[in-house]
């Protein structure tokens, strides 16, 4: 497994994401939960300016991963630097300093629902700076109309779709002016006219603003379709990473898998199981009982 | 019998465990209570929420806890001929005892399991993930102002449980079963002391209202973050505030009274 993981990596030879223009860097990074081990030596870099994708298998911790990003949850082994500051190792004033250079867009978009849409926009600033109503305003209705939500500033997050949240949660997320912002499933549940909205909203605050962009999407199309660069995970390490067409070229059985959508490879259709033919005919020791007992 | 002996040796680390962390919790939203002074606005809303909103139950229940009261102790007080003192024990009765713990029992499944509720959807939203990432501190904003009004609306929800129990006895008493005004109001004047009894009470009051608001918050944070955990924690507020308020009154009438 490993040797397969280790021969699959792809060193990316673009300038652009050498070291010192990493904005993001994961070295040896472990997490457990409990005796579940999550990642085991995950070592990749978010290129600065860019929009960066992380797809993977289903609780593989591609969450988790943002979390930890952003210091929600600390490392038990291995670092995690945002502009050159290791996460885990900063005070909690430090760390809430630093998250207000960042923004986070959860799958839930996690609008506060006691609050409109434009009292939640507004909700860092009022909670960070002193700024007067009438600028506060201005700011908040430049980000609504940035993602087409002017019309909604009134409006409460139970009366807004799915989508519509996302691109409120995206305006909140931008109204402090953040260097990356991390999208968590942005296209998961979303109509093709909602997702194409997110989409373009996503590459166009990316390049428009400057920023950077971490994203964690099993839709693979389309993340790839915006995406400069791809991390592909698996069971607590780095499978491969590299531009979309270096992964398309490749000849990873993983990344085939991963791209093609084939339903049985490394990834394994059935999970480890007792011998069927042994079961089935009820020889051996794994074999049920009239009872159930396995069960 | 060695699994037993583990499980159950497990299940005590386990609660204690538990314990410490809630210790730890409430620490941290003491420690943010000086934040409200310039987020003033939070702390009325959560006293609208929790207090004023439970008006209404702690009003309807006091009066007939009140008239209740002026039924059976008539029926007592009569048999040594001292239905004048009908006014002193239902007072008494109210202001010391029935008053705070009957309010916090009722605080506990009004306000106590709407505030797990809130916060544990919160977190299963991922709201407080949401506000830790734009670098706002849950203890700051969620769970002080909440704490801190559970804190201080419980003695006055108290208070208007006991005087509006009062004017139900009066009602049966006096009104009804023909005990003579004046010696209820007389009565109930002379016998019931301020410092000893009303502010005694209240301070029972204001440690339910701690209590409660604490095992409220602590369970809605502490929650799993699924439709089944958050209804897990709602019952576990209401069955752990209301099992520590009947705790806490034994303990602080044999300190006080």
């Amino acid at each position: 497994m490993s040797t397969a993981h280790a021969t699959g990596v792809l060193h990316e030879t673009s300038a652009a994401a050498t070291e010192d223009q990493a904005l993001v860097r994961v070295h040896d990074l472990h997490f457990a939960r409990g005796r579940k081990k999550i990642f085991q030596g995950l070592t990749f870099d978010v290129p600065r300016g860019r929009i960066t994708t992380i797809i993977g298998p289903s609780g593989t911790g591609k969450t988790t991963l943002l979390k930890m990003i952003g210091g929600q949850l600390r490392p038990t082994q291995g670092s995690i630097a945002f502009d050159g500051q290791d996460v885990a190792s900063l005070s909690r004033k430090s760390l809430y300093a630093l998250r207000k250079r960042m923004g986070m867009l959860f799958q839930s978009g996690a609008l506060l629902t006691d609050l409109s849409v434009f009292d939640n926009v507004a909700f860092p600033l009022r909670e960070h700076t002193d700024l007067p109503d009438s600028l506060v305003s201005h700011l908040v209705l430049m980000r609504l109309h940035a993602v087409g939500l002017r019309g909604a500033r009134d409006l409460y997050p139970a009366e807004l779709s799915g989508g519509m949240a996302r691109r409120a949660a995206l305006a909140r997320a931008l109204v402090f002016d953040p260097m990356m912002i991390m999208y968590d499933e942005p296209f998961t549940g979303q109509d093709p006219i909602s997702m194409g909205v997110l989409l373009e909203l996503i590459h166009t605050v990316n390049h428009a603003l400057g920023l950077t962009s971490l994203m964690v999407s099993h839709d693979l199309t389309e993340a790839l379709s915006i995406s400069d660069h791809v991390v592909i995970i698996s069971e607590g390490v780095v499978v491969e990473a590299g531009s979309p067409e270096q992964l398309r070229a490749s000849q990873s059985e993983w990344t085939q898998q991963f791209l093609n959508g084939s339903p049985d490879g490394p990834v394994p259709f059935q999970l480890a199981a007792p011998d069927y033919a042994t079961e089935l005919l009820g020889t051996g020791a794994d074999a049920p009982t009239a009872s159930g007992s396995d069960r | 019998m060695i699994d037993r002996v583990a499980r159950f040796g497990r299940f005590w680390l386990d609660a204690l465990e538990r314990f410490g962390r809630a210790q730890l919790f409430l620490a941290r939203t003491l420690g943010g209570l000086p934040s409200l002074v310039p987020r003033f606005g939070l702390l009325v809303r959560q006293l609208h929420a929790t207090g004023v909103m439970t008006l209404s139950i702690i009003l309807v229940s006091g009066l007939f806890v009140g008239m209740v009261l002026a039924l059976q102790g008539y029926n007592l007080l009569q048999g040594f001929g001292a239905e004048a003192a009908l006014g002193q024990a239902v007072a008494l009765t109210l202001v010391r005892e029935l008053g705070p713990v009957v309010t916090g029992l009722l605080f506990a499944g009004r306000a106590g399991s709407a505030m797990t509720a809130e916060i544990g959807l919160m977190k299963a939203t991922e709201q407080l993930s949401g506000l830790e990432m734009m670098a706002v501190d849950p203890f700051k904003r969620v769970y002080a102002p909440r704490l801190f009004a559970g804190f201080l609306a419980l003695p006055m929800l108290a208070a208007m449980f006991s005087a509006v129990g009062v004017l139900g006895g009066y009602l049966v008493g006096v009104e009804v079963l023909g005990v003579d005004a004046g010696a209820y109001w007389s009565n109930m004047q002379s016998s019931v002391a301020f410092v000893e009894d009303v502010c005694q009470g209240l301070v029972k009051a204001l440690v339910f209202g701690l209590v409660v608001s604490w095992i409220a918050i602590f369970e809605g944070a502490d929650c799993i973050p699924t439709s089944e955990g958050v209804s897990a924690a709602t019952t576990r507020t209401v069955v752990y505030s209301s099992l520590s308020v009947l705790g806490l009154d034994f303990v602080l009438t044999a300190i006080m009274f």
